[in-house]
């Protein structure tokens, strides 16, 4: 029974997929779990394939069992039915065996999971904070900081371009890991919950306010590794790729070097007084990557949902207050504080922005000046 | 228990019209308004999963926006949990329960028309969010905070919906209980009750235990909104993880309520069409029991990642694997009971060994998710969705499919026509695997639940799945006209109505008096 079930649903599957392949060019059939790129994630592979192969054993005596009764036991073929009812011995049997079973599954998963839990001794630490909707990444050890977001466009979400090769798995700045290293990571969240998750490094783990979670791995191959947020953290949760480049030491060193230098070159930036065009410029890239999704790119938010910023009694009123709101959020509702997601020429940038565009018109400005005054 | 069992013909009267049904303390006017509930609900959750699977067919948004989406995935959780599958238990409980144990009626009757009464509100209720000002609720059925406190308008109205839903969940199980332990016919031992009766028993019990937990986590939900608390509000000395938990110890027995009574069904399916007596009775009334005492000890397995001491995840994991053992004996059982009996495929027992191979295959996943290294893998994937689709679907749902093809004859004195009900299972049965099968594999290849968009890798198995899912969707129209025409007329049933019918709701005509057993029957 099983087998005729099994065959009809692929056939049925191949069929409906032989009529439709065409649309589907980059679709693959993948069929199993990843094995990964570190000790972790094939670990959990080898339990899975394990796990797998008992539960398929079992299923062949059940299901065997069943298949043979349902052939030569029907009434059709003039059988009259036995009658007994019970078997102590039996019921002892199958009882013990199975438990018996699961005690040489459980040994297995309890040396996994106890390898998997130590995130001891690692070589850097990285805290990763969830935001509505994407990651902020803090490198302990050097102080690199930012964040990183879906970097698939707008269009491509709602069918007005063609879909890239890795559409919603591709971010604007990726982690940055060396490889062969032990990579711990501390993982929290500023607003709801989420959980990071790339499938080949082996592990997901949630990121909740007021918690620090630990997880860690060690990749053995250098290359691009994707993944997502795994915990629905609301509206834009589909949209909220992780992407981990994994570089070799001499690669992974040129890129903190960098990383340093640019953070150096922002920090400079927010000492300078900045024209209107050009917060009104930064801004728009920033309200793009951090407000857009709720607010809406023309400003009019979702009713009900996200309020409209054009002609907002905010985005026109006292131009602290509205600083004020975009910094510190708004408890118990979507709006997040910003103020340590976005650096004072951002902060400045997207208040000043959201000020002049729509017709708001207000026409004053805020700068990085303004913003480190109000920390 | 004598003084249950006289009982005057007059009763037979009862009021015309909508009244009848307003009125009503019958149990089984009762039993049928909970299943045509149950029936409504089941087709307005599927029409949300149509919805989703639409979404879902091809990568891209199409047909809704994300926040819409999430609602859908939210509302088809709670409309197809507690107003397809609980109510259509309680039905069958209302309807079977007083016949199986040889009772008139149920013991409190007046409890039984309000418990019922409060669920169109209650749906009423929670359907009416749709059309608020910030949309329905968006946050999983699970209600987790921080992110069910972003809920617009609709928040209070979820709340009120779901304490109505337990309250009426605790009224129907104080009545099952005080029914089963109260109104047996003298003779009808526990060890003799039928195993729907017995599961149903060890149902309400649960449903005892942890509606008021479930009230207690979303009333903090509540006061943390309105009220200025912090329970599960981190930066007021809150935890947030607290809420899983409490959720949770709720939430694992709720999956034991959506299935024991299903078990029960089986049970009494498939001896009546192996024609063969149930095997290991007594071991499967304790399975059930062991069932229930480990499913109050394992939840946190819905929360292997939120960051559990090594102990925790250890103690967890064992306990969660524990419950194979108590479930691998009932399948044994069934399938024991089949083994050199003389079957019959009739639409009930079709539903019944569909049940039987499908549950267990949701069985093995869910051994599977058991193994918490792993499962920081399938958690929070399509991996899990196929997992409980095939133990609510193909488990919980086919049982009670089985189940009104079983007794429909029985209520409404009218056989089925068993062509259309067989064609019914069978395209059940294909178009449900092409449904949930492929999900397996999209979260093995990585893709998470709850997200209205995917990368393109994932859009072979969707397309497959949505498909799959439009033709289910579209069978179940052919259960409801199967339904409906059996109420209204076709061959007369038999009292026994299946060869190998055993049991004392056989022995009462069909469709059966008004009030069941106005005689105590003697069980020997």
């Amino acid at each position: 029974m099983l087998v005729n079930k099994i065959k009809r649903t692929l056939t049925a599957a191949a069929a409906m997929t032989a009529l439709l392949g065409a649309t589907n060019a980059a679709a693959d059939y993948a069929l199993n779990l990843t094995t990964g790129v570190t000790p972790i994630s094939r670990e959990a592979h080898t339990l899975h394939m394990l796990i797998l192969e008992v539960c398929i054993g079992i299923g062949v005596v059940v299901f065997g069992a069943m298949f043979i009764s349902i052939v030569r036991h029907r009434k059709s073929r003039g059988v009259q039915p036995a009658q007994f009812h019970e078997s102590t011995a039996v019921e002892i049997l199958w009882t013990v065996v199975p438990f018996l079973i699961l005690v040489g599954m459980a040994i297995p998963a309890t040396k996994a999971l106890v390898a998997m839990e130590d995130t001891s001794d690692a070589d850097i630490s990285i805290k990763v904070t969830g935001y509505q909707w994407r990651w902020g990444y803090d490198y302990v050890d050097s102080g690199i900081s930012f964040i990183s977001s879906l970097a698939t466009p707008k269009d491509q979400i709602y069918n007005k371009a063609e879909k890239g090769e890795h559409y919603l798995l591709e971010v604007d700045k990726p982690v940055v890991v060396p490889v062969n290293k032990k990579v711990r990571l501390l993982i929290t969240a500023n607003d709801v919950i989420h959980a990071w998750w790339v499938p080949q490094l082996g592990m997901k783990k949630d990121a909740i306010p007021g918690y620090i979670n630990e997880m860690w791995f060690k990749i053995d191959k250098e290359g691009t590794y994707r993944g997502q947020c795994a915990e629905l953290c609301g509206k834009d949760h589909g949209f909220m790729p992780i992407v981990v480049v994994a570089k070799n030491e001499a690669d992974y060193a040129q890129w903190v070097a960098e990383q340093k230098g640019t953070a150096s070159a922002e920090k400079q930036a927010a000492q300078r007084t900045w024209s209107k065009d050009e917060l009104v410029a930064r801004g728009e890239t920033v309200y793009n990557t951090s407000c857009a999704a709720c607010h809406q790119a023309n400003g009019e938010g979702v009713s009900g949902a996200f309020p409209a910023l054009k002609g907002s009694a905010i985005a026109t009123g006292p131009v602290a207050d509205h600083l004020a709101l975009v910094m510190h959020g708004k408890p118990g509702t979507a709006m997040a504080a910003f103020a340590n997601q976005l650096s004072d020429v951002e902060l400045a940038a997207v208040v000043t922005f959201e000020r002049n565009a729509w017709g708001n018109n207000v026409g004053d400005l805020v700068q990085p000046s303004d913003v480190k005054a109000a920390r | 228990m004598t003084t249950a069992t006289t009982h005057d013909t007059h009763h037979e009267e009862h009021r015309r019209g909508l009244m009848r049904w307003i009125t009503t303390t019958n149990h089984k006017d009762i039993g049928t308004l909970y299943l045509l509930l149950s029936l409504l609900m089941f087709m307005v959750g599927g029409a949300m999963a149509m919805v989703i699977r639409a979404e879902l067919f091809e990568p891209g948004l199409q047909f809704v926006e994300p926040q819409f989406f999430n609602s859908m995935t939210t509302m088809h959780a709670l409309i197809m949990i507690f107003g397809a599958v609980m109510p259509a238990f309680v039905g069958l409980a209302n309807w079977l329960i007083p016949m199986m144990i040889g009772a008139p009626d149920m013991a409190l009757p007046r409890l039984n028309n309000w418990s019922f009464w409060i669920l169109p509100f209650a749906f009423t209720i929670l359907l009416s969010t749709l059309f608020m000002d910030g949309g329905a609720p968006a946050g999983g059925w699970t209600m987790y905070p921080p992110l069910v406190m972003q809920t617009g308008n609709a928040f209070p109205f979820l709340i009120f919906a779901v304490h109505l839903m337990g309250i009426s969940s605790i009224m129907g199980a104080i009545n099952v209980i005080v029914t089963i332990v109260n109104m047996r016919a003298p003779g009808m031992t526990m060890m003799k009750m039928p195993l729907f009766v017995w599961t149903w028993l060890i149902t309400a019990y649960l449903l005892i235990a942890t509606m008021p937990v479930l009230a207690g986590a979303v009333t903090m939900l509540l006061t943390d909104r309105f009220f200025d608390t912090s329970f599960f509000n981190a930066a007021g000395g809150g935890d947030p993880v607290m809420y899983q938990h409490i959720f949770w110890f709720f939430g694992h027995p709720e999956v034991y309520i959506l299935i024991l009574p299903a078990f029960g069904i089986v049970s009494q399916i498939i001896p009546t069409f192996s024609r063969k007596p149930l095997f290991g009775y007594s071991s499967m009334v304790y399975a059930t029991a062991s069932i229930a005492f480990l499913s109050f000890i394992v939840w946190a397995h819905h929360m292997f990642t939120v960051g559990m001491p090594l102990t925790g995840e250890l103690f967890f994991m064992y306990a969660t694997m524990l419950i194979a053992v108590p479930t691998g004996v009932k399948v044994f059982n069934w399938v024991s009971t089949m083994w050199r009996g003389a079957m019959t495929f009739e639409t009930p027992m079709l539903f019944a060994l569909g049940f039987v191979v499908m549950f267990t295959i949701g069985g093995f996943s869910g051994l599977m998710l058991a193994m918490a290294p792993v499962d920081f893998q399938y958690h929070d994937t399509y991996f899990v969705v196929a997992h409980f689709h095939y133990v609510l679907v193909t488990g919980a749902v086919f049982a009670i499919m089985g189940a009104t093809y079983f007794w429909l004859p029985k209520w409404t004195g009218h056989m089925y026509n068993e062509k259309l009900g067989k064609l019914h299972f069978w395209l059940s049965t294909i178009s449900v695997n092409v449904l949930f099968f492929p999900q397996h594999f999209l979260g093995l290849a990585g893709m998470p639940r709850r997200i209205p968009d995917y990368s393109v890798q994932f859009a072979g198995f969707n397309e497959i799945s949505s498909i799959g899912g439009f033709a289910f969707g579209l069978t179940q129209l052919l259960f409801v006209y199967i339904v409906f025409k059996t109420i209204a007329g076709g061959e007369k049933a038999t009292d026994q109505v299946w060869e190998g019918a055993y049991g004392l709701e056989w022995t009462l005509s069909s469709p059966p008096p008004y009030h069941s057993f106005s005689i105590a029957p003697d069980v020997k």
